[in-house]
C-alpha cells in the first residue's frame, strides 16, 4: 500500500512539471506583462519599472524564469503577487478558505440528496416516480450552473430572505463567535444551494444507472430465489455493489473543488478563488496564476489517489499493486 | 437517415421532438435577419430596460381584435419606470416593409416577419440597458452560441480520433508520448485553463477573430478525453482479423486507421459528439459572461447575460435580461435528450 502510494506520487511529478511548464509558457505568450500597464502611469518612472522587472526576474528568458520559479516552489515559496504586493500564499489562503467551505457544503448536500433519490429511482424503475425524477434530473443537468445562480440571486434579492455576496454582514465586528458563524453560514447559503442544485442531476443519474446495473445482475436473481425479502435484496445486495463506482466518482469530485465553483462564485459575488484567479489571469499576475494552477493540479492528483485508495479498501476485488 | 429517424421516434420520442426543437432553433438563427423586428445594434435610448410588450388579442371592454401591442409610456426616465397605455394600440403586421437587410449575407429582403408601425414599438422580450430589443438580439446571438458547438466539436473530434487512433494503433513510444500529453491537458482545471488560454491573446480582437479563438481554445481542451477513450477502443480493435487482412494486403497504416479501425468506433463517437456539444455552448457562454468572449455590440447568449453579473439593480429591475440564459438551457436540454436518443438507437443492445 505504502509503496503503491509512493509510486503513484512519483509518477505524477513529471506530469506536474509538464503542466506548470505549459502554463508558464501560455501566460508568458500573452503580449506584455503585468508591468506593461504600469508604464502608462506617469507617476511611476521607467526606471522603477525596470527595477521591478529585474527584481521579479521578468527581464530574463522564459526558461530561466521557469526554473527560477520552480526553485522557489521547492523551497515552499510561492512568490509574491505583483498587484497586491503580498505573498501569494497569503492571498490564496484568504480565498481558499471560502472556496473550500462552499465546495464542501455543496458536495455534502449534493450527495445527501442525490444518492437516496438515485436508489429510490432505481427501485421504482419504469414507474411514474422514476420518470418524473429522471426528467427533473435532465433539466438539472441542462441548466448551466451560472443560470441557477443568477435565478437564485434574482429571487433572493427580490425577497431579501438571504444576504447576497460577501461573507459578513455590517454588524460583523460586534458579533460574538457564534453569531459570526451563523452570519457566515447565511451568506454561504445562496452560492451553496445554487451549486448543490447544479450538481444533483448528474450524480442522481450515475447512482440510478449503477443501481440498475447491479440490480440486473444474476446474483440478484439468486438472492430472490433464496427467498430473501425485497428490502434485503435492495439494500444488502444491489446497493452495496452499486455504491462501489460511486466511491471513485467521489474522489474525482474532490479533485475539482477548486475550479468547479468558480463561475457560481463570480455570479453570486462569493469571495473565493474564482474571482481572484479571473483577475490574476487578466492582469497577468504571473505567480498568483501559477500557484493556483499548481494547487489545482495537486488537488486533482490527490483526488484521484484518494479515489483509488478508497475503492481498494471498500472492494475486496480491487488490489493496489 | 429515414430509418434512423423512425427508430429514434420509436425508441425515444422525447429525443425525436428535441431534434425538432433544435431544427427550429437553428432555423431561427439562420433566418434572424428576416424574423427579428429590429437590427441587433439599434438603440432606442429613450426605452432602456423597457419591460416586454405583450401582444394582446383583446382590448379592455372585451372587444376581440387582431394582435396589438400597447404604446409605451415613460413614467420616470431616471428610474426606468414604464407603463403601457391601452388606448394607444399598434397592430402587429406581418411581412412588413423596412430597410433592406441580407439574410445571412446572401438573400436580400426588405420585408420582415412581423413589426408594428412607428411610433409603436414591439419588444417581445423587453429591451436591454441601451434600449436594444432583446428578442432580436437573442436571435442574432443564437448564431454564435449554436454554431460554436458544431464547429468546436468537429475540430476536437478530428484531433481526438486521429491522436487516439495513432496512439492505440502504433503503441510503444508514440503511445507513451501522446498519452502523457493527453494526461497533462486533462490535469488542468478546465475553467482556469480556458481563462489562461484566452488571456494569452490580446483582448482587443475583432469579433470574428475572437469567435475563432474561442472555438480553437475549446477544442484544444476538448479533444484530450476523447483521444483517450478512442485509444482504448483501438487497442482492442487492432487485434481483429480484418486489420490483419488489411495489413497483409499492404495497406498503409494511416489508411488502416482511418478506413478500417476508426469507422468501427462510430456508434460511440456519434453519441459522444452530440453529448459534448453542450460543453462548447456552455464554455462560450462562460467566457462571454465574464467579458472575455464575443464583444459588444455583437450579441451572444453569454455576453447578453454579462450585464446582470454583480449588478443586483439591473437583475431585480429587469429579469427579462435572463431570457438568453433560458435559451442556453433549452438548447443544452435538447442536445442532451437528442444525444441520449442517439445512444439508444446506435446501441446494438437495443436493436
Amino acid at each position: 500500500m505504502k509503496r503503491y502510494v509512493l509510486r503513484r506520487l512519483l509518477q505524477f511529478i513529471p506530469l506536474l512539471l509538464g503542466m506548470t511548464f505549459i502554463s508558464f509558457l501560455i501566460i508568458q505568450m500573452a503580449p506584455g506583462d503585468y508591468f506593461t500597464q504600469l508604464q502608462m502611469n506617469p507617476e511611476i518612472s521607467p526606471k522603477t519599472i525596470e527595477e521591478m522587472r529585474s527584481r521579479f526576474g521578468l527581464d530574463r528568458p522564459v526558461i530561466v524564469q521557469y526554473f527560477y520559479w520552480l526553485g522557489n516552489i521547492l523551497r515552499f515559496n510561492l512568490g509574491e503577487s505583483f498587484s497586491y504586493h503580498v505573498p501569494v500564499s497569503f492571498l490564496i489562503w484568504q480565498k481558499l478558505k471560502n472556496t473550500l467551505a462552499l465546495s464542501f457544503f455543496s458536495i455534502f448536500f449534493t450527495w445527501l440528496i442525490a444518492i437516496p433519490l438515485g436508489v429510490y429511482a432505481g427501485i421504482r424503475e419504469g414507474k411514474w416516480q422514476e420518470k418524473a425524477l429522471s426528467f427533473l434530473a435532465y433539466v438539472g443537468i441542462s441548466i448551466p450552473s451560472f443560470l441557477i445562480a443568477m435565478l437564485m440571486v434574482f429571487f433572493v434579492a427580490r425577497t431579501m430572505v438571504l444576504p447576497v455576496g460577501g461573507t459578513t454582514s455590517v454588524f460583523h465586528l460586534q458579533a460574538t463567535g457564534w453569531e459570526k458563524f451563523i452570519d457566515y453560514l447565511r451568506h454561504l447559503l445562496l452560492p451553496g444551494i445554487a451549486l448543490t442544485l447544479a450538481g444533483i442531476g448528474g450524480l442522481y443519474r450515475l447512482m440510478k444507472n449503477n443501481f440498475l446495473e447491479a440490480f440486473n445482475s444474476p446474483y440478484i436473481t439468486t438472492a430472490y430465489a433464496k427467498g430473501l425479502s425485497s428490502f434485503s435484496v435492495y439494500f444488502r445486495h444491489a446497493l452495496r455493489n452499486a455504491i462501489n463506482p460511486m466511491i471513485t466518482i467521489f474522489g474525482y469530485t474532490l479533485s475539482s473543488v477548486l475550479s468547479g465553483a468558480a463561475l457560481v462564485e463570480i455570479v453570486t459575488n462569493w469571495p473565493g478563488m474564482g474571482r481572484l484567479i479571473l483577475d490574476a489571469v487578466l492582469s497577468q499576475d504571473l505567480y498568483l496564476v501559477m500557484a493556483s494552477l499548481l494547487i489545482g493540479g495537486v488537488l486533482l492528483i490527490l483526488g484521484n489517489l484518494i479515489a483509488d485508495i478508497l475503492i481498494a479498501s471498500a472492494d475486496p476485488r480491487v488490489r493496489l499493486r | 437517415m429515414k430509418n434512423f429517424l423512425r427508430r429514434l421516434k420509436r425508441t425515444n420520442s422525447l429525443s425525436f421532438y428535441s431534434l425538432w426543437l433544435l431544427v427550429v432553433l437553428y432555423a431561427l438563427a439562420i433566418l434572424a435577419d428576416f424574423i427579428s423586428p429590429y437590427p441587433y445594434d439599434l438603440q432606442c435610448r429613450e426605452y432602456a430596460l423597457c419591460p416586454p410588450t405583450v401582444p394582446h388579442i383583446s382590448v379592455p371592454g372585451r372587444k376581440l381584435c387582431g394582435p396589438v401591442v400597447y404604446g409605451i409610456v415613460v413614467v420616470n426616465p431616471a428610474f426606468k419606470e414604464y407603463a403601457f397605455d391601452s388606448s394607444r394600440r399598434y397592430k402587429i403586421r406581418f411581412l412588413v416593409k423596412g430597410p433592406e437587410r441580407k439574410i445571412f449575407g446572401l438573400l436580400k429582403t426588405d420585408r420582415y416577419l412581423f413589426g408594428v408601425e412607428e411610433p409603436g414599438k414591439i419588444f417581445l422580450f423587453g429591451t436591454d440597458l441601451h434600449g436594444r430589443d432583446v428578442f432580436s438580439r437573442v436571435l442574432y446571438g443564437a448564431r454564435i452560441s449554436l454554431s460554436i458547438g458544431i464547429i468546436g466539436v468537429t475540430i476536437s473530434f478530428v484531433l481526438g480520433l486521429l491522436v487516439g487512433g495513432i496512439s492505440g494503433y502504433f503503441g510503444g513510444r508514440t503511445d507513451t508520448i501522446l498519452m502523457r500529453t493527453v494526461e497533462i491537458i486533462m490535469m488542468f482545471p478546465f475553467f482556469y485553463l480556458m481563462l489562461a488560454l484566452r488571456a494569452a491573446f490580446p483582448p482587443n480582437l475583432s469579433s470574428i477573430q475572437i469567435y475563432f479563438l474561442i472555438v480553437i481554445i475549446l477544442s484544444l481542451i476538448g479533444w484530450a478525453s476523447l483521444a483517450r477513450i478512442i485509444r482504448g477502443m483501438v487497442l482492442s480493435l487492432k487485434e481483429e482479423e480484418y486489420v490483419l487482412a488489411a495489413r497483409s494486403l499492404g495497406i498503409s497504416s494511416f489508411r488502416i486507421i482511418t478506413r478500417h479501425i476508426l469507422p468501427n468506433t462510430l456508434s460511440y463517437t456519434v453519441t459522444a459528439l452530440t453529448l459534448s456539444i453542450p460543453g462548447y455552448i456552455l464554455g462560450e457562454s462562460a467566457l462571454s459572461l465574464l467579458g472575455l468572449g464575443i464583444q459588444e455590440p455583437y450579441p451572444s447568449w453569454g455576453n447578453m447575460l454579462s450585464v446582470t453579473v454583480g449588478n443586483l439593480r439591473i437583475l431585480t429591475m429587469a429579469p427579462w435580461m435572463l431570457i438568453p440564459g433560458f435559451f442556453i438551457f433549452l438548447t443544452v436540454l435538447a442536445f442532451n435528450f437528442f444525444g441520449d436518443g442517439v445512444r439508444n438507437v446506435t446501441d446494438p443492445k437495443n436493436w
